[in-house]
């Protein structure tokens, strides 16, 4: 672990700026708009009211709330003392609900689903790519181009066309929700099916998408390792081919962690948006509700909650990549 | 530069690619010259007319009639009024007669018929059936009966001043209008969407606003980056640093999640079409820059660079004469790529209500987003959200067609 040090530290002092930066930006985009928050907030709520003096109160209630009243930095560090103590606020869509809750119940659906289904397209669109690479001929072919059109048919088209396709015509799985609606979450067998039977297609339209663009990238970081040099010393040497493809694709690898790590925010964007398809009850609806309400403190804190989600799984995969790279190790010994 | 252009058209990936773009930007150059008129014009009062031919019944009623004889008119027409219901019932009175009807077809009108013709009996009493069941299956068959006796409406015009009515005309079974012999005949090929406008139309102009901002978000977003990246790149140093620092945390940071915030801080009155291309442009320049500045290093000290350095060049002419030519392929690639995430950024923005007004023009994402507001998707309106699905994949998949073309163009390894 030692020998890490020096790579972990780097990591985590830009994990923390980087969190840092996102909380500024998280505070001070909304802010920085000419329209004033408080007032649009105020007007949607007293909408059809005739009472001036009622929504003057509102305002006045609501910008005591956010403290828009006092100076912009003074709100900052209010902001920051309040999410250290782990208080979002209270929901205006859904009051008087805590936002803590909402997301607090809304973010495991989402981690639950979006883990496994970017890893395990990951993992198919990786295999698939290196075959491509490797076989490359008739496979290749017919591959690409079907990896090519799959990468661009946006996820929320195919959430909506497995929806269509297995729960609507076929109606051989739920149409929406994460669970039976006329169940209460618990740990019974019939529950847990009810889950697992929800869980299917969002969970599938979401690994359809990531296969393709996967194994693009694999395909040429495989295409380009298989012509490099040392492979062709190894074949020379008489090395197997099976031990060579071994090495050519650990090093073909490498890049494609890179990738994950850096286009997990775009993925997990375009995932959160086929959760609106099925309704699943995660972080994409509530956001979708937040927003049709105007719902400005759920908003704040799901945006808040997908970034760090994100910086966390980078973190993670920077990481791992310190332990599949020999290249990270060596580095410790200048 | 003749010979790059040769070599990329020589490229057959970049040539199909293109060629469906082309097709895309074809089509939505002409029909607007068949099918003229405002793309959010509501003409249908119902949500979600089916795609077809309408005929004005109006009209088809005065125009003129030819009467022709055609020997399965009766069938067709039966076939067309008999619900799934009815055949359901007719199959349940077979069995409760305890009649054989295996391989009987239910969606076999003619046999289905046949059968019950040949066996209906009003006068039968089967075991267990309610007298007002038997009524229905009474009713049931002088339908199927009369579809084939001689029968005919009567046309009443209605004074609406006195209420009136007078009889104008009959319209008997074996009446035909020649379709081009009445006045109004709607062709909706693509049906309505949930406010009654015409898809088709809608569509090619939502198609148009849509690469429109995915052009503007692309360029935004390929200045941004080329000038950060050739600024890093070239000048290195604490600039290259400063400029680094910012690039990386706005890698890690989703642009999703800026997308979502600006937009919504900007407000519904705020966001026109090409705003929201602007604010999708400023998120995405990310990746431009980082490919440029990598570009432009392994640039930077070629003897062709060092020797216009030498010869006292201005940054500024180097940049131009001997590094942008160098880079513009990747340049032109990360474009290609820019347009085609803008428009499925502005996709994924409508349809979480962030999008562009609504009341101004269409754009793929909006009619994605109306179409699932009005559950066209649980409801069996393939045609009000199919086609903008197929429109979004095809354009992105023609831009990622041409870019892998290129790829392969300029990366000789990747070549098949």
């Amino acid at each position: 672990m030692k020998r890490y040090q020096k790579y972990f530290t780097k990591k985590i002092i830009w994990f923390i700026v980087t969190l840092i930066v996102a909380l500024i930006l998280n505070f001070i985009l909304p802010r920085l708009m000419p329209a004033d928050p408080v007032a649009a907030i105020t007007g949607k709520l007293v909408s059809g009211s005739t009472d001036a003096t009622a929504s003057a109160r509102i305002y006045e209630k609501y910008q005591e709330e956010f403290g828009t009243n006092k100076p912009m930095i003074e709100q900052f560090f209010i902001y920051i003392g309040n999410l250290l103590k782990g208080d979002m606020g209270t929901s205006f869509g859904q009051y008087p609900r805590k936002v803590n809750d909402i997301v607090g119940s809304a973010i495991w659906w989402t981690i639950g689903l979006q883990l496994p289904a970017i890893i395990v397209g990951w993992l198919i669109g990786n295999v698939l790519g290196a075959l491509a690479a490797y076989i490359r001929k008739g496979f290749d072919k017919v591959l690409m181009p079907l990896s090519l059109f799959f990468s661009s048919v946006p996820a929320f088209g195919m959430a909506v066309v497995l929806l269509v396709l297995f729960a609507v015509n076929l109606k051989i799985a739920p149409v929406s929700g994460g669970y039976g609606f006329d169940m209460i979450p618990n740990f019974s067998w019939a529950f847990v099916w009810s889950v697992i039977t929800h869980y299917q297609l969002p969970f599938w339209s979401i690994v359809l998408i990531s296969i393709g663009g996967q194994a693009i990238g694999m395909r040429s970081m495989s295409i380009y390792e298989l012509n490099a040099d040392y492979v062709k010393y190894a074949r020379f040497l008489g090395i197997k081919d099976r031990k060579i493809v071994g090495y050519v694709f650990r090093n073909a690898m490498l890049p494609q962690v890179t990738g994950l790590a850096l286009s997990i925010g775009t993925m997990i964007g375009g995932a959160l948006v086929a959760e609106i398809i099925f309704s699943y009850p995660g972080l994409g609806s509530v956001m979708y509700s937040a927003i049709t309400a105007a719902d400005y403190p759920l908003i704040s804190a799901t945006t808040l909650i997908i970034t760090i989600m994100v910086l966390i799984v980078t973190f993670v995969l920077d990481i791992i990549y310190a332990f599949i790279d020999p290249r990270v190790k060596a580095a410790q010994f200048d | 530069m003749k010979n790059t252009l040769k070599q990329v058209f020589h490229s057959g990936k970049f040539v199909a690619g293109f060629g469906i773009l082309v097709f895309i930007l074809l089509l939505m150059l002409i029909y607007p010259l068949f099918n003229p008129g405002n793309p959010l014009e509501r003409i249908g009062v119902g949500t979600f007319a089916a795609p077809g031919t309408y005929v004005s019944v109006y009209d088809s009623i005065s125009a003129e009639k030819e009467i022709l004889r055609l020997s399965d008119a009766d069938d067709k027409r039966l076939a067309q009024m008999m619900s799934m219901e009815d055949r359901v019932s007719m199959i349940a009175w077979f069995t409760a007669m305890d009649i054989d009807v295996t391989g009987l077809d239910m969606n076999d009108t003619d046999a289905l018929l046949e059968m019950w013709r040949a066996n209906y009996d009003d006068s039968a009493r089967p075991a267990g059936m309610t007298k007002s069941k038997r009524n229905f299956y009474a009713r049931l068959n002088n339908t199927i009966n009369d579809a084939s006796t001689a029968e005919a409406l009567s046309v009443t015009e209605v004074d609406l001043a006195t209420g009136e009515a007078t009889d104008v005309g009959q319209i008997g079974k074996t009446d035909y209008v020649n379709i081009n012999a009445v006045a109004n005949v709607k062709t909706l090929p693509l049906g309505t969407d949930n406010f009654g406008r015409d898809v088709l139309k809608e569509l090619v102009s939502a198609c148009g606003t849509s690469l429109m901002i995915g052009v503007i978000a692309g360029i935004v977003a390929t200045i941004i980056g080329l000038m950060l990246g050739l600024l890093a790149g070239y000048l290195g140093g604490v600039v290259d640093d400063i400029i680094m620092f910012v690039t990386n945390i706005f890698t890690v940071i989703p642009s999703f999640v800026l997308l979502i915030l600006i937009s919504y801080s900007l407000g519904q009155d705020q966001r026109g079409a090409s705003t929201v291309a602007v604010v999708i442009g400023l998120t995405s320049w990310v990746w431009t820059t980082r490919s440029v500045r990598s570009q432009v290093i392994s640039l930077r000290n070629r003897d062709h660079v060092n020797l216009s350095k030498l010869s006292g060049h201005s940054v500024m002419k180097i940049i131009m004469k001997d590094i942008l030519p160098y880079i513009a392929s990747y340049v032109v690639m990360a474009f290609i790529l820019q347009v085609s995430s803008g428009i499925l950024a502005e996709a994924q923005l409508s349809l979480l209500g962030l999008g562009p007004k609504t009341t101004e023009v269409p754009t793929l994402g909006l009619m994605m987003n109306w179409a699932m507001l009005y559950s066209a998707h649980l409801n069996g309106s393939w045609w009000a959200y199919f086609p903008v699905i197929l429109t979004i994949a095809l354009i992105s998949f023609s831009l990622n067609l041409m870019n892998t073309g290129l790829d392969q163009v300029f990366n000789p390894t990747l070549r098949d």
